[in-house]
């Protein structure tokens, strides 16, 4: 569907050269959410402007449904855009005109008829969620509302690509929540394909199906969503993963802990899929003469199964708690026992 | 009418009201071209900007060498430097019609500037999302950047027609005729005060009527 092969863009700034995407291949397939995650100034902002020639590559190519973008003249690249729809951040919505004068905007450059504009409008408010809202100006809506419109707009022309440059990091969580709701829709609805690009692990834990992550232009890890949550490889990919599956204080929590010593252990399990599911802590008390304390757990849903953590403290005598361990690995779990925090030792 | 007359005992109403359509008439034309060419020429200055649609620094630099001098100016000694020009195009270098080449070319330059800062107002982003939607150009000129700087194109233009009533009361001392020729000549050399008096009230109302028009409009049109 979409393939990006070696793409690269220089930028010359006064201090210097930036590469700002450095060699990035990617294969996103029709029809899933593939999302790209980063820090601020990774280049993922470049990297989804390449995807519609916003930004000319420096070197590389890109191809959407077999065609190449980066071979076309500037007359064929305004067709091709018109397949391809994008959200913004700041909705980048026309303050002059209303609602559904907005959302006819890409119908008027693309020469639909008036008569066609008008009935398919209608049908993009109410697929939105924007019914009565129509005559409205952008400056009477609220910021998830401007993003209705803005997803609207981007869907007017039947595209088989949407792109979305941080298309919630404006708005607050609920409201982030509902654009997503209202994204995943669509994909369903209308089989579109979605690339979204975010350094929220939240965006991604809820409605892709694959992630890339990147780091200084570079993609450093990519894969299934549920696959990365499961086995993060790198330290920004594992600091991202942290984000949504423990909750800030933890760290401190169990830090404190371990200084308390004792022969207790503290472990971190980690459950992927059916097993998050499994009552492991009752089968544990039951089998082993242990005291389990649980410390912290969370169980987040991703697109394709569950995703869990769980912080427990194990107190016994040490040859029965060695068991015990023992007995969770072979539940299809992955077990941490935690030492120091920041230093793990994986048994598994 | 007698009160007026014992008030203003050297006025002569048909002559006044002569002089005031002459006034309207220079600043009606002069206006519109200047809204025309201003809008032009500030559009050609943001566009050849860096990083803009039409990104041209030779262009950039010519035409804001043009502006910045003919902005420069005084308007009293562009008149007369224009007098050749003037003389070539109009066959003269009295009366209104011989006015509007220097009232034009002193307000242009001035209405052009505010027309780039209008346009420099509006978000990067919302001419990116248009791109995005493969508009050409054109489209991008006729659908973003007019509408979205309407009302500062419209205030400006209403600080340009006040500005060229003043230009054209100063061209009416150099025989431009209107309401600044029969000030200077019937009221100020004849020492006839009520006849300047009367003048500058017609030209105050023009004023204030520009001003008001000019304010209902970019209040009508900004919807932000």
């Amino acid at each position: 569907m979409i393939t990006l092969k070696n793409i690269k863009k220089v930028f010359h700034t006064k201090d210097g050269v930036v590469n700002a995407v450095d060699g990035v291949n990617l294969t996103i397939n029709k029809g899933e959410i593939f999302g790209v995650i980063g820090y601020s100034g990774a280049g993922k902002s470049t990297l989804i402007r390449m995807l519609n020639m916003l930004e000319k590559p420096t070197d590389g190519s890109v191809d959407i449904n077999g065609e190449s973008l980066t071979g076309f003249n500037n007359k064929e690249l305004r067709i091709a855009r018109q397949n391809i729809g994008m959200i913004f951040q700041h909705f980048n919505l026309l303050w002059s005109r209303t609602v559904r004068e907005n959302i006819s905007f890409p119908l008027e450059i693309s020469g639909i008829n008036k008569k066609e504009r008008i009935r398919r409008v209608d049908e993009l408010i109410d697929l939105v969620g924007l019914s009565g809202r129509g005559d409205s100006y952008p400056s009477q809506l609220s910021g998830g509302q401007k993003q209705r419109v803005g997803i609207a707009r981007a869907l007017a022309n039947n595209p088989d690509v949407l792109l979305c440059d941080e298309a919630t990091s404006a708005l607050d969580p609920k409201t982030t929540d509902s654009i997503l709701s209202l994204l995943v829709d669509i994909n369903k609805k209308l089989g579109l394909t979605i690339v979204l690009i975010t350094h929220e692990m939240h965006v991604i834990r809820k409605i892709c199906n694959r992630v890339a992550v990147m780091e200084e232009g570079r993609v450093v890890e990519e894969g299934p969503v549920l696959e990365v949550f499961k086995t993060p490889k790198r330290t920004i990919t594992q600091d991202f993963v942290k984000q949504v599956t423990e909750p800030e204080e933890t760290e401190e929590t169990i830090q404190h802990l371990i200084q308390k010593e004792g022969h207790s252990q503290i472990v971190k399990l980690t459950f992927v899929g059916g097993t998050a599911e499994r009552p492991l802590i009752s089968d544990l008390i039951r089998k082993f003469e242990v005291d389990v304390n649980i410390l912290q757990g969370k169980i987040s849903q991703t697109r394709d199964g569950a995703y869990g953590t769980l912080f427990i403290q194990i107190d016994g005598q040490p040859e029965t708690v060695k068991e015990a361990i023992h007995h969770i690995q072979q539940q299809e779990v992955e077990v941490e026992v935690i030492t120091n925090v920041g230093i793990s030792n994986t048994v598994s | 009418m007698l009160a007026l007359a014992t008030l203003f005992p050297n006025v002569d109403w048909e002559d006044m009201w002569e002089a005031t359509l002459e006034t309207l008439y220079m600043t009606g034309i002069s206006v519109s071209a200047t809204f025309l060419l201003g809008l032009i020429l500030g559009l050609l200055l943001f566009l050849t900007e860096r990083g803009n649609l039409w990104q041209n620094k030779p262009i950039q630099l010519i035409i804001a060498g043009f502006v910045n001098i003919f902005r420069s100016i005084p308007f009293i000694i562009l008149i007369i430097l224009l007098v050749p020009f003037t003389t070539l195009l109009v066959g003269t270098m009295l009366g209104a019609n011989a006015a509007l080449p220097a009232l034009i070319i002193g307000a242009a330059p001035f209405y052009a500037r505010m027309v780039e800062i209008a346009l420099r107002e509006i978000d990067k982003g919302v001419i990116e999302a248009a791109k995005s939607m493969g508009a050409t150009d054109a489209q991008i000129i006729y659908k973003v950047l007019l509408p979205e700087s309407l009302p500062a194109l419209i205030s400006g233009i209403t600080v340009t027609a006040i500005a060229l009533i003043s230009y054209i009361a100063m061209a009416g001392v150099v025989g431009a005729g209107g309401l600044g020729t029969l000030a200077y000549l019937d009221g100020f050399q004849r020492n006839q005060n009520d006849v300047t008096f009367v003048a500058t009230v017609i030209i105050l109302i023009i004023v204030f009527i520009i001003q008001w028009i000019g304010d209902f409009f970019t209040q009508k049109t900004d919807k932000r």
